[in-house]
């Protein structure tokens, strides 16, 4: 068998181990807190009685064993169980709030990912002179400041002074493409600063470590322009680590928005799940936290990936 | 147009160290170098590490490599002082007029990128061909250099061919642009000796049929009186001696080219072997893990009491991995290793202290195998704490004595191995090893990492030290002209397998077997056409038979 589909079908296998282990601890740790469904839907006056009565019809009293099994066959069938503050399918809400999520993801990604190389590549280029100083200087600023910060003087300049953007980023189905990402230009403007500084180090960092290789200098004494030795030569080379960093942000951008969308009253996962915590919509939080996790799990698992693709010695073994 | 390609004149280069603790400042690394390289010449650049050889080299090109600058003289190539024009014409001067090849073609290409492409690309950057012509070229290119299926190994990546394949592969990257002028540096240095006879043929014709230029730089003087026309020995910068070719090696006028000249004449009477062994390997089979091959196979030698074994062989034919199993890192599948009369146990854990005490290891990178950390004081103190449990004055006294014995003194007790040359480093490495009182020490290419001066003291010393302490080595290495100057006796591997094995005199006396021969005829030797001498002895012999 080609060793690239050994490696990569073992990276599969892998993640979905992971992901079944992230939601036994989801489910554990759920269990683990104080309090149960029953309890959260009665309240803290609840008789005993009642109690029970509600534990019975919820099948609560069964082991927690068993309600992991069934929890995880629903899910394996796409069914992630019912709120129990409105009774709406988990599914349905989590997937129209998920797509927001990507959206907003995704349109911040779209942004950093090419500047964030392209900044690192400049960087490298200009090392140690004053454009490489100043993308740095910048880039650790905004990453330096948190997020809900970044967010509140964003809105007051330019929603509040400036009037060019609203402060809410609401949007709904009734937009067109154009007026949605109008409406989300703020939160992702927040966002892409939030990832571009590290994503950008990394960058740098990945590509002058290989400027020290042997065949940079080959490139170097073929005559070729500085540019062309970083981009032909030093960049195929660092796609791996690159990789890996990206990925890692965009997982970020999906999983760690719920400051940023509850700043903008975004309509995403993160304002869904700090919604349902406060409720203590316990099932709700359970979904959500698989969701999660599997976005995580998920795009960690195609960096890795992409790093067995991107190695010449497993691409085109001897 | 006149007929000199390349004129230096005074050319001195510099550099900025940042000494630890304290105020970088500049050094000169080249003092004021005067050479002149005719059109279709070769000049051979020979001097030990530090010399400035490939400094020079590489300033033919107007490049410093890591901080170092070009302070001052001409460097005329093509009848232009390359150092005073400006950036853009340097850029057509790198790989269009002059072109590099480097010592290690497998760190000089680019891992993620084909073959082809990387040969072509400067001919097509200075528009010298299109893409199709140099292509073309490049396979006409391989073909000559004599590589494998030459129409497609181009698309192939540096890691699916081997290293002598991709030393030629560099020569052709080189030779692709058409330059003036190839600067080669140490090209065959990084490979074994019998592909590097090959290399060494297939460059030398490449030169000679292509008219092109060339400065060659090595450490061995015996390779470069083959290929070159003129040779100008360096050292520390300076120019010790330079004339053509004929006149170094044959009547050389400074000492300095003389010691150079007649370098490895240590003379070492062959031992007789004992009764006794204090080392028996016996049916040594291993393998790594992971692995489904056999790495040794059925492995069978004796080391003497006081004696040298030396194991030679190329790179891949088990000697390390031999090493590996005596010092129990890696456990055989199969055999036995009794050493001073006692079984040893296969794995490292099952040993005793007094076992790992008697049996040392001295490497080949020596300043990898100290703590960058510790004095010398500290390394050499360690072995004593710890097998013989010596404190203060006791201690002091011991390291004093084998800092004595290695010949470099009191004064070197508080020094950082930074502070050290390559040679003193080992010497400190065999002192660390001596602290322990062993009975055997392993030595794994001890000298393969030195200039030759340099590694003919250090094997003075272990010559020396083995009288002193009646000390057994197990010499690992590749160089035959090591190998002839200490062993008492000699194990030939070859594949995983001793091909040949007894005292030195019988191994190194016909009737050879056909591997021992062509390892021992591949060794170059210090006198004019013994490069084609050897070919054309093997093309006889191969259509003879």
């Amino acid at each position: 068998m080609h060793p690239i589909i050994k490696l990569v079908s073992q990276r599969l296998a892998l993640g979905l181990l992971l992901l079944f282990g992230a939601s036994a601890l989801i489910f554990g740790l759920t269990e683990a807190l104080p309090g149960d469904a029953a309890q959260a839907v009665l309240g803290q006056s609840a008789t005993p009685e009642a109690l029970a009565n509600l534990r019975e019809e919820m099948g609560l009293n069964r082991p927690a064993l068993t309600r992991y099994f069934e929890w995880l066959g629903g899910i394996l069938q796409g069914d992630l169980g019912q709120s129990l503050t409105n009774k709406l399918d988990i599914a349905e809400s989590i997937g129209k709030r998920l797509g927001n999520t990507l959206f907003l993801a995704c349109a911040a990604a779209v942004v950093s990912v090419p500047l964030a190389i392209f900044l690192g590549l400049l960087a490298v280029r200009y090392r140690n002179r004053w454009p490489d100083k100043l993308i740095s200087a910048i880039t650790l600023t905004t990453v330096s400041i948190p997020e809900f910060l970044i967010g509140y003087v964003v809105i007051y300049f330019v929603s509040v002074k400036l009037g060019w953007f609203s402060s809410l980023a609401m949007i709904n189905d009734t937009m067109s493409f154009g007026q949605k990402l109008n409406a989300i230009a703020l939160p992702a403007f927040v966002l892409t600063l939030v990832v571009l500084a590290q994503m950008m180090r990394m960058t740098r960092a990945a590509i002058l470590n290989l400027m020290q290789s042997a065949y940079i200098e080959t490139a170097e004494l073929k005559g070729l322009s500085n540019f062309q030795v970083i981009a032909r030569h030093a960049f195929p080379n660092a796609i791996s680590p690159i990789v890996n960093v990206v990925m890692l942000n965009l997982a970020y951008l999906v999983v760690g928005v719920v400051v940023v969308e509850v700043v903008f009253v975004y309509p995403g996962m993160g304002q869904y799940l700090v919604d349902s915590v406060t409720k203590r919509d316990v099932p709700v939080v359970l979904a959500c936290g698989v969701v999660f996790a599997a976005v995580y799990i998920g795009l960690n698992m195609v960096a890795d990936i992409v790093s067995i693709l991107a190695n010449p010695r497993l691409r085109h073994p001897k | 147009m006149s007929d000199t390609l390349l004129k230096v004149r005074n050319l001195k280069i510099g550099a900025t160290v940042y000494p630890p603790g304290e105020k970088p400042h500049d050094i000169e690394i080249v003092h004021g170098v005067n050479f002149d390289l005719e059109r279709g010449k070769v000049l051979g650049l020979i001097g030990e590490s530090g010399a400035g050889k490939s400094t020079i080299g590489l300033a033919s090109m107007a490049y410093g490599r890591g901080g170092v600058e070009l302070t001052g003289g001409e460097v005329w190539v093509n009848g232009r002082d390359i150092l005073k024009t400006p950036h853009s014409d340097i850029r057509n001067l790198r790989g269009g007029e002059v072109a590099y090849v480097s010592q290690s073609a497998a760190a000089s290409f680019n891992p993620a990128k084909k073959i082809m492409d990387q040969v072509v690309e400067a001919a097509v950057e200075h528009k010298k061909f299109s893409r199709k012509e140099a292509e073309g070229r490049a396979r006409e290119l391989f073909a000559k250099l004599g590589l494998p299926d030459p129409d497609n190994i181009g698309d192939r990546y540096p890691h699916q061919v081997s290293g002598g394949q991709l030393q030629r592969c560099m020569t052709a990257l080189a030779l692709c642009p058409e330059p003036d002028l190839v600067v080669f540096d140490e090209p065959t240095t990084a490979l074994d000796v019998t592909t590097q006879i090959d290399v060494l043929m297939a460059i030398k014709e490449a030169i000679r049929d292509t008219g092109v230029a060339a400065l060659y730089i090595t450490h061995d003087l015996a390779v470069v009186a083959q290929v070159s026309d003129d040779i100008m020995v360096l050292r520390m910068g300076n120019t010790v001696e330079y004339g053509n070719t004929d006149q170094i090696i044959n009547n050389p006028q400074e000492e300095y080219t003389k010691a150079l000249v007649s370098v490895r004449s240590i003379e070492h009477e062959e031992k007789k072997p004992t009764p006794d062994a204090v080392l028996s390997v016996e049916g040594i089979t291993a393998r790594y893990k992971g692995l489904n091959f056999d790495v040794l196979h059925n492995v069978n030698v004796d080391l003497h009491p006081g004696q040298t074994l030396a194991v030679v062989g190329e790179s891949g034919s088990g000697k390390s991995t031999l090493a590996r199993v005596i010092t129990g890192l890696l456990p055989p599948r199969d055999g036995e290793i009794t050493f001073a009369g006692r079984k040893l146990s296969g794995d490292l854990k099952g040993r005793s202290r007094e076992d790992l005490r008697e049996l040392q290891m001295i490497y080949q990178m020596a300043d990898v195998a100290m703590n960058p950390r510790q004095t010398v004081g500290t390394i050499i103190g360690r072995p004593l704490e710890f097998y013989f449990n010596m404190r203060g004055a006791e201690k002091r006294k011991r390291i004093v004595e084998l800092l004595d014995e290695i010949e470099l003194g009191e004064k070197y007790m508080d020094r950082y191995p930074a502070e050290l040359s390559g040679g003193q480093k080992q010497r400190v490495c065999i002192a660390r090893s001596l602290a322990a009182k062993p009975k055997m020490i392993i030595c794994d290419e001890v000298t393969s990492a030195l200039d030759p001066l340099v590694a003919d003291g250090i094997l003075k010393l272990l010559l020396d030290l083995q009288k002193i302490e009646d000390v057994a080595y197990l010499f690992i290495t590749h160089d035959l002209a090591t190998v002839r100057a200490i062993s008492d006796s000699i194990a030939v591997m070859y594949q995983g397998r001793v091909v040949r094995y007894g005292s030195k005199s019988e191994v190194l006396s016909p009737p050879f077997d056909d591997y021992t021969d062509l390892l021992l005829s591949s060794v170059p030797e210090m006198h004019l056409g013994w490069l084609e001498e050897v070919v054309a002895h093997r093309k006889m012999e191969s259509a003879g038979n």
